[in-house]
């Protein structure tokens, strides 16, 4: 088998794992209450950790680019309410216009 | 009865494939470099799709055909893949409650568990609509899946994602919901060690270790409840 193949079978494999552990073993079940609290915190962690690394890193340099700009017209789209639909746009948007100068 | 929610979203299977039609459209986009990418770093034609129809993760994706391709090795593209990865096992604990039904159910939707699907059923409480997240879950492969084949097959029609703003659109995403979770004290003690975490280990540790120490922090202000 070749490398490539390998690799897909392999990262495959890990990534089905790694997904299906929870629902598979507790799926459906009800946590204990000190359980739901703490599992009911990971999403905000996670969450600031995509927002985090998503704008501010390439690779494993942290850097300040467009992305950052893109970020802060979400914010102010979500300091507006507005939907998240526009929220996404403006990000994008500002990003790549921001690219272009 | 649910909280007020500023933010608060309709929940089903539909409301989810609309909620992602956005994302969808991102996604779609980097299924295209991705396949790219991987086609001119010699995976040929099947692999990539069948990458994208088994792992369905873009940044375990994307690190294995680049690594691989600049000759890091295969030990080297499945540990980052792998990393990259393991955050689906404290993503998997969060929507577990919500995956009720018979085992081959469970694991189904597990599999359509990925960032912007999770993201899009969370409710903001803790808890998940297993609906919306199926919804969103299976617009979000089959963007996926035909933006892999699409840049296999077509090659570079549309050029660079990043010229479009499309890398934004992620942290964008996670940014409007992690503003609607923050509605206690320990939401916000958490997403601020998470955020300071992953900020500090960035240029430290390979990829996908950020994101998994970052899920430490949902142990702050946990234990003085």
């Amino acid at each position: 088998m070749t490398d490539v193949w390998l690799a897909v079978l392999i990262v495959g494999c890990g990534a089905i794992i790694f997904k299906a552990a929870g629902p598979v073993v507790i799926g459906g079940r009800e946590l204990p209450v000190r359980a739901i609290q703490l599992v009911g915190a990971l999403a905000p962690a996670l969450l600031a950790a995509f927002v985090v690394t998503g704008t501010f890193s390439t690779n494993q340099d942290l850097t300040l680019d467009a992305r950052a700009l893109g970020l802060a017209a979400a914010a102010i789209c979500i300091a507006l309410r507005a939907p998240l639909l526009a929220a996404v746009v403006a990000a994008a948007a500002v990003t790549a216009l921001t690219r272009l100068l | 009865m649910r909280r007020d929610q500023p933010l608060a979203r309709p929940e089903g299977f539909r409301e989810g494939v609309r909620a992602s039609i956005p994302l969808c459209i991102a996604v779609g986009a980097f299924g295209i470099s991705f396949g790219v990418l991987a086609r001119a770093n010699g995976f040929g034609v099947l692999a990539p799709i069948v990458m994208s129809l088994t792992t369905f993760t873009g940044a375990s994706q994307f690190a294995t055909v680049s690594i691989l391709g600049d000759g890091g090795g295969l030990g080297a593209a499945v540990v980052a893949a792998l990393l990259l990865a393991s955050r689906y096992l404290p993503i998997g604990l969060t929507v577990a409650p919500a995956l009720s039904g018979r085992f081959h159910e469970r694991f189904v939707a597990s599999q359509l568990v990925i960032d912007e699907s999770w993201a899009v059923a969370n409710r903001g409480d803790g808890t998940f609509h297993r609906s919306t997240l199926v919804g969103a879950g299976l617009a979000l492969y089959l963007s996926w899946f035909l933006g892999t084949v699409a840049g296999v097959l077509g090659g570079d029609f549309l050029g660079d994602p990043k010229d479009l703003g499309l890398d934004a659109a992620f942290p964008a995403l996670f940014l409007v919901l992690l503003v609607s979770q923050l509605k206690t004290r320990q939401a916000v003690a958490a997403a601020v060690a998470g955020g300071l975490i992953a900020l500090a280990l960035t240029p430290l540790t390979k990829a996908g270790v950020p994101i998994i120490a970052a899920s430490a922090a949902c142990l702050a202000g946990w234990w003085r409840r």
